[in-house]
């Protein structure tokens, strides 16, 4: 049965404003990103690095990944709610939303851990 | 004109199927839906829908014409018709009665759940509770909806989830009880809207706006629920 339990925060007001909040962190990153691409004037691994090494672009780009991994977990769940049911994949419908939710989780957790070690990794 | 009408009687037939029906208009006037399925009717008795009032006030006669759904009474042939074709269908997403019936359980199910009556727990005046025509005013909009389930079966969300997200109409009218200066169960109200489901997987498409036969806005009235839900959080 699809019920509410692993949902983000189990209540729809908090995943919702977990989502538009995360959607404008998401935006702000994509302009500063741009912005920074289109004004490097050469893209070098040095001039790259450079703009990575700054703590801010670390802590900014860190609060970029787990808004990603939030906002792509209240979605992704949605999704998954919706069209993994019964109509469609009978009896097996609520295994199969399980393993599509884990994967999911695997994949975020993957990038969050990932993100880490490529930004404060040598 | 070829009508093609989904027919199911579960006591006969394993399947629904559509049945075609050449259809003469009289001398080339417009019907309604309406009165050609009367006229369906007259070549084959066992087809089955609703209709009471015939003139768009009960809501019985809701159906998908042409993929679009709406009244049969007030819908003329001309609006839905493509090249001298017409298919008519039961609303979707509703377990098939037969023909063109549909079981509404669901869907009532959904209006029950946010209480559509006035909630006051203050002692009653003598004669009636007043409201200033400004108070009134915000009712506009959202009692006209007659529960004809138009919206609400062409909405994806309801499909998927039909005992869990309220729908289109129930939301309509769950705003139409919050929006109230005489109700005082805002609160509570509130409360119950407020899990990942009965408000928030709408998605805003708005094929309840697209379909409404009383020209009705259910996707604002979602809005003003989430605006609502989102000051008292805050
Ligand atoms: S909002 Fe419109 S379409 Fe929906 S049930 Fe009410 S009258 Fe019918």
């Amino acid at each position: 049965m699809v019920t509410q339990v692993t949902s983000f925060s189990r209540n729809g007001l908090s995943d919702f404003i977990v989502q538009r909040v995360t959607a404008y962190v998401l935006a702000a990153y994509t302009v500063v990103l741009l912005g920074f691409i289109l004004t490097a004037g050469g893209m070098t691994y040095d001039i790259w690095r450079e703009f990575f090494n700054q703590t801010w672009m670390q802590v900014f780009t860190l609060l970029a990944l787990l808004s990603t991994c939030a906002h792509a977990w209240v979605g992704m769940w949605t999704i998954g709610t919706d069209y993994i049911r019964e109509h469609y994949f009978g009896e097996s419908a609520d295994a199969f939303r399980l393993v599509y939710q884990v994967g999911c989780v695997l994949a975020l957790a993957c990038y969050i851990i990932w993100g880490v070690q490529i930004l404060w990794g040598s | 004109m070829e009508i093609s009408v989904y027919r199911y009687d579960p006591e006969k037939d394993k399947a629904p199927y559509t049945q075609a029906f050449e259809v003469d208009m009289p001398d080339g006037r417009d019907l309604m839906v309406l009165d050609v399925l009367e006229l369906i009717k007259e070549i084959d008795p066992t087809v089955s829908y609703r209709r009471s009032c015939r003139e768009g006030v009960c809501g019985s006669d809701g159906v998908n014409m042409n993929g679009k759904n709406g009244l049969a009474c007030i819908t003329p042939i001309s609006d839905v018709a493509k090249r001298g074709k017409l298919s008519i269908k039961p609303l979707p997403g509703l377990p098939v009665i037969r023909d063109l019936v549909v079981d509404m359980e669901q869907f009532y199910d959904s209006y029950k759940k946010i209480q559509p009556y006035l909630i006051n727990k203050d002692m009653p005046p003598e004669q009636e509770r007043l409201q200033s025509p400004e108070e009134r005013e915000k009712l506009d909009g959202l009692y006209e909806c007659i529960l004809c389930a138009c919206c609400s079966t062409a909405c994806p969300s309801f499909w998927w989830n039909p005992d869990k997200f309220i729908g289109p109409s129930g939301l309509l009218q769950a705003y139409r009880f919050l929006a109230d200066s005489r109700d005082t169960a805002t609160e509570e109200r509130l409360a119950n809207l407020e899990d990942p489901f009965s408000v928030f997987r709408c998605r805003g498409i708005m094929n309840c706006v697209n379909v409404c036969p009383k020209g009705l806005n259910p996707t604002r009235a979602i809005g003003h629920i989430r605006n609502m839900l989102l000051k008292r959080a805050v």
